[in-house]
């Protein structure tokens, strides 16, 4: 290769050299400034939320001082000048939040779980099928999904009234369904895509040795399957406590959740309560999904 | 090796798998394969790529179910019974140890299902360990080991279990040629040592011929031909076993004569040899093919003793002619052309009694009736 590197077998013209070489300069600088602008573009709104949740003024936008004293109004329960932040309330959502989220990524890990295996290692008619309509609940807008569960919620409370006579009123139970219908597609494509990176052999190898189709279910593939369950889970609970739409469409009187308390409070104007409450919000959640995609991306 | 009881027998076993999309007929991976494996051999199936032969081992094994027929292992059917239930134990090909637990776990696992108390089951994976030469590395997880000590596990973790079978599937396939060579001696002294019954596929004709007892070669799902290396490659039973074991000359011709389980076959309109009657049962004036293996010709340099007063040189007399010589070291090889136009190859060792031939050459070229062996074509 040495020798070959000295003895060039052309001179190329140096002008030419030269112009090339701006165009790939400007090229290089273009491929810099681009997801410079784009992520600046993006994430602008989120650090202004940041930042003027320290900021001292109150109902202004200018800045006036650094201030942690809004993340302490939160928790302290003091209502400050403007009695417009209730703890009490935000608490309640909060709990209503963490109520949801966690019984809804129970519910929804289980049977994403169940039904990423059966789709990766079942054989029966129509699995195409069932495996392409597994992405329908990622990939259908929020809205229809909301509407179309309150409709079949009072279709259900309505028909189960009619015969019972009891009368059921949507809440955090109707919530925690709505949310466990989307997570469960969320859980099931993440835990598929960690089980087909699976060996199949190492079950076989398992019964091989011995091991009942359980004993195989809880000694290997679930351990291997396991960072992948997590990582579904994670995602599973940041959405349900993210969730807005669907939340909305389907909570009753007094299920408030984390969103909808936030929405609620800037009907009547920003507060910075909001924005020090939206900040924590977002770091909780990145910290979530981050762990998550850890875990996805963890080799064996 | 008890020649009386099959350990493991197949009846008339089919395997076929459903039909998916754009195939029109059913796929036979296995079909009508018959066999008797006995106890304490060294069996090997051997073919080539797609030939059924994994599959008939996943039948064994019960990670598949037969189509049709039957499987008994130690005179039990063994409809029905799921892998884990079955008194056989698999080597698989890519090895199939566990990622998430050490060296150790792996080979104490099939004893923990057996529920063998935890002491035992340390010491006998220990000495399983022993067994394959790996006694220092039980902490250690799959990944860190090479792909020769995974391969060792792997034994050592389907061993531990005293299995009545133990089936191997293409078990070296993934190892380098030296490495290879000295598991398969390791793999032949521990299966005489511990009298196990070895069903091993492979589709490396020379490994099967060094280490089995006996071999089923096999093509397209059916079994071709079981028998002795010795039988298979001496006595090939069709064109598809002569060709894939060793290397064989067809000679292409049509059957005019039989006597004494000795046919002549004309090649074309001046050339006739003789070979004997394989399995099949051709009739005169068939198209047949003659199966000679390289180094069953012999060649003479001698061409003016054929016909000169009936020496009888051998049982079949030709003259051919050198058309390309190779020499080799311990032994030479020539292509040869006989009659009208059929190359034949030859090896010749180099024992140092024949002057080297030269292409141009005029040679006599014989070969024993029985080492040749007339097959359907």
């Amino acid at each position: 290769m040495a020798t070959l590197t000295q003895t060039p077998t052309f001179t190329p013209d140096s002008r030419s050299l030269q112009g090339s070489l701006l165009i790939r300069r400007i090229g290089k600088a273009i491929l810099w400034i681009t997801p410079v602008f784009s992520y600046l573009f993006l994430w602008a709104p989120i650090l202004l939320l940041i930042l003027f949740s320290f900021n001292a003024g109150r109902g202004t936008f200018a800045w006036r001082g650094f201030t942690t004293q809004w993340y302490s109004n939160i928790f302290s329960g003091t209502l400050g000048a403007e009695a417009r932040f209730s703890t009490e309330l935000m608490l309640n959502a909060l709990s209503n939040s963490l109520i949801v989220g966690v019984t809804s990524t129970l519910i929804a890990t289980v049977i994403g779980t169940m039904v990423a295996i059966s789709m990766t290692r079942g054989k029966f008619p129509g699995k195409r099928i069932l495996d392409g309509l597994l992405f329908l609940p990622v990939v259908i807008p929020e809205i229809t999904q909301g509407v179309s569960l309150a409709i079949f919620f009072r279709v259900i409370f309505e028909f189960i009234e009619s015969i019972t006579g009891a009368r059921i009123l949507p809440g955090v139970g109707t919530i925690i369904i709505g949310h466990v219908v989307f997570n469960v597609a969320f859980v099931a494509i993440i835990v598929r895509a960690r089980m087909s990176n699976m060996n199949p052999r190492l079950e076989e190898a398992a019964g091989d040795l011995g091991a009942t189709p359980w004993q195989t279910f809880y000694r290997v593939t679930l351990p291997l399957i396991m960072p992948g369950v997590i990582a579904g889970a994670l995602l599973a609970f940041t959405l349900s406590l993210d969730d807005f739409v669907v939340t909305f469409f389907n909570k009753g009187v007094g299920s408030d959740t984390l969103p909808i308390f936030v929405y609620g409070m800037l009907k009547t104007s920003v507060t910075p309560e909001v924005n020090a409450l939206s900040t924590l919000m977002l770091i909780f959640s990145t910290v979530l999904v981050g762990f998550s995609l850890f875990l996805q991306n963890r080799k064996d | 090796m008890n020649t009386t009881l099959a350990k493991v027998k197949l009846i008339e076993v089919i395997k076929e798998f459903p039909l998916r999309r754009g195939e029109t007929e059913a796929v036979r991976a296995v079909n009508r394969v018959s066999m008797e494996i006995y106890d304490g051999e060294f069996f090997a199936m051997l073919g080539p790529s797609g030939c059924g032969k994994t599959t008939t081992l996943r039948l064994i094994a019960g990670f598949e179910q037969p189509s049709s027929g039957q499987i008994l292992i130690d005179q039990q059917p063994m409809q029905g019974i799921p892998a884990f239930q079955r008194p056989v134990n698999t080597v698989f090909q890519d090895y199939a140890l566990f990622p998430h637990m050490s060296v150790l776990q792996n080979v104490m696992f099939g004893l923990e299902m057996a529920k063998v108390p935890r002491k035992e089951a340390e010491s006998r994976a220990r000495e399983a360990l022993a067994l394959v030469r790996l006694p220092n590395a039980m902490n250690r997880k799959p990944r860190e080991l090479s792909g020769g000590q995974q391969q060792r596990v792997a034994l050592a973790r389907a061993l531990v279990k005293r299995p009545s079978v133990l089936l191997l599937d293409e078990p070296l396939g993934a190892l380098d040629l030296k490495l290879r060579r000295e598991m398969q001696q390791e793999l032949k002294t521990m299966q005489a040592e511990l009298g196990i019954t070895f069903v091993f596929v492979t589709h490396d004709q020379e490994e099967a011929l060094t280490m089995a007892n006996r071999i089923a070669v096999m093509n397209a799902g059916e079994v071709l031909q079981i028998g002795t290396p010795h039988q298979i490659y001496e006595t090939p039973s069709t064109r598809f076993v002569a060709d894939f074991i060793g290397e064989t000359n067809f000679l292409d011709g049509q059957l005019i004569a039989i006597q004494d389980r000795v046919g002549r076959v004309q090649l074309d309109s001046e050339t006739t040899v003789e070979a004997t009657l394989g399995s099949d049962q051709p009739t005169i004036g068939q198209k047949v093919t003659v199966a000679i293996r390289p180094e069953k010709v012999a060649l003479h340099a001698q061409p003016e003793l054929v016909g000169a007063g009936g020496v009888a040189v051998a049982e079949t007399g030709l003259i051919g002619r050198v058309e390309s010589a190779q020499y080799l070291g311990t032994d030479s090889r020539y292509t040869v052309k006989i009659g009208q136009n059929t190359p034949i190859s030859v090896r010749v060792q180099n024992t140092g009694e024949m002057t080297p031939l030269s292409s141009g050459d005029t040679v006599q070229v014989s070969w024993d009736t029985r080492h040749a062996r007339i097959l359907l074509h």
